[in-house]
């Protein structure tokens, strides 16, 4: 078991403090980072975020982030997360916005639809399970249901179904959590998710 | 399946906490922290924080105190009291809390909403929508910092309020508040059936009966203050919240 300090980059969205604690809470150790040299540092880094796609992209662009990432998660592969709109970013593109996401996921990102006839809200807001669709390091198999928190307007549409590692329903079934190798993004909030969230990021931590 | 949330409300007044009855006489019912403590231990769905002096006093949020508040909340937390900058809703997300709750500060200035929303973004953009029923039983929007009902059409308000691009409705039935004499169904079902955001209903909620007709009533969440912090008929404070196993057992079925 290897347990590096979890680094979690702030790029001007996102509420990272809460995944600090938790990560705390569940033994780990973890940092905010927010410069290209700290990225090229980390061992492991959560990309958490909320806000619109776009804002996002063009903070990580601007801050010089972009570089730093590709060459640490993609050719040294350091194990990465995404929470929420971080897993979005992940990918190609979104439907929320017009600029290219990080692409290193091949995946899209897609706005929920409302089908006539159904009272469906829109962000999905609030605890709703998961099913794990196949064994992953990140969250147990269990009989127990297991329920996350969300918040979210748009969904992850992976390109590669065997990415996912987790679907949740509103409306439709929705990735709720892929990996793809060393990357991994998840649409919940696991540090605002109780002991399923304590869970899935103290697996993270000891990756 | 999307849940139901079931949303203890806490109201804050001088770092204590208290309960009110019809939004007046403030009970103290203990310290803020320990009974943050014990709603975590219980794993609620959500936790609402409104510091109910903040804005009449014209003062600032507590930093400090939310600060510590949040450092206990592994589930969302949601804060109102003293809101009218964008800047102070930067540093209570910052300390972490997941939504502001605003209700003086959308009365007085409605952009502020869309100042919020544009910078945060809807989700994290809660309104709350403070209605009392005149002795006709005409329903009427309140303005709890002047503490009387003002002129505009509340549910036009509400509207407003949603097209200005708040997440959220905090739908609070001042005359049931505290009372734990049953939800306004009536007004939650207007309420619902006119906007396109999740509704959260506060104020009557006295039973696991009572939750689940508020989420008939199409009600996203229920929110309930006197029910988690009282119990027995002479209100002994007590601090409670549903398992899980029953929460979802009584509201499964209203899918």
């Amino acid at each position: 078991m290897t347990s590096a300090e979890v680094h979690i980059l702030d790029y001007g969205l996102g509420n990272f403090g809460s995944v600090i604690r938790m990560i705390e809470k569940v033994g780990g150790s973890a940092k905010r980072i927010s410069t290209p040299e700290e990225i090229l540092l980390a061992e492991k880094l959560i990309l958490p975020g909320v806000g619109h796609f776009d804002r996002g992209m063009s903070q990580i662009v601007e801050r010089g982030l972009l570089e730093p990432l590709r060459e640490r998660v993609i050719e040294q592969r350091i194990p990465l997360m995404g929470i929420c709109l971080g897993m979005q970013l992940l990918c190609f593109g979104s439907e929320e916005g017009i600029l290219p996401g990080l692409g290193f996921v091949d995946a899209d990102v897609r706005k929920f639809q409302t089908l006539p006839g159904q009272n469906l809200k829109i962000p999905h807001m609030g605890w709703n399970s998961i099913r794990v669709s196949r064994s992953n390091p990140l969250i147990n198999v269990t009989n127990e249901e297991q329920r996350f928190y969300f918040v979210h307007s748009y969904h992850v549409v992976p390109n590669a179904p065997d990415m996912v590692i987790a679907t949740s329903t509103h409306g439709v079934a929705f990735c709720a959590a892929f990996q793809n190798k060393n990357i991994f993004g998840v649409q919940f909030h696991p540090e605002k998710s109780h002991r399923f969230g304590m869970a899935l990021l103290k697996s993270f931590v000891n990756l | 399946m999307l849940k139901h949330r079931v949303i203890p409300a806490l109201l804050l007044r001088n770092n204590g906490l208290v309960k009110t009855l019809k939004f007046k006489d403030p009970k103290y019912v203990g310290d803020p922290i320990n009974a943050i403590r014990i709603f975590n231990e219980k794993e609620v769905d959500e936790l609402m924080v409104l510091d109910i002096t903040a804005s009449r006093e014209r003062r600032e949020p507590n930093y400090s105190l939310i600060e510590e508040f949040a450092g206990e909340c592994f589930m969302p937390l949601a804060y109102g009291g003293g809101v009218t900058h964008v800047e102070q809703a930067g540093r209570l997300f910052g300390l972490g809390v997941e939504k502001i709750c605003l209700q003086t500060a959308a009365l007085e200035d409605l952009s502020l909403v869309n100042r919020l929303v544009e910078r945060f973004g809807s989700q994290s953009v809660m309104v709350s929508v403070d209605v009392k029923r005149n002795w006709l039983g005409k329903i009427q929007l309140y303005g709890a910092a002047e503490g009387k009902a003002r002129s505009e059409p509340w549910l036009e308000y509400t509207q407003r309020l949603v097209n200005a691009g708040a997440g959220e409705v905090l739908l609070n039935a001042v005359d049931r508040d505290g009372t734990l004499a049953g939800p306004d169904l009536e007004l939650i079902r207007l309420a619902s059936s006119s906007i396109s955001v999740p509704l959260i209903a506060v104020g009557g909620v006295s039973s696991f009966v009572d939750i689940k007709a508020v989420v008939e009533a199409g009600a996203s969440a229920v929110a309930a203050g006197a029910f988690f912090v009282f119990h027995g008929p002479h209100r002994a404070v007590l601090i409670t919240y549903p398992k899980y196993q029953e929460l979802e057992n009584l509201l499964k079925a209203t899918e």
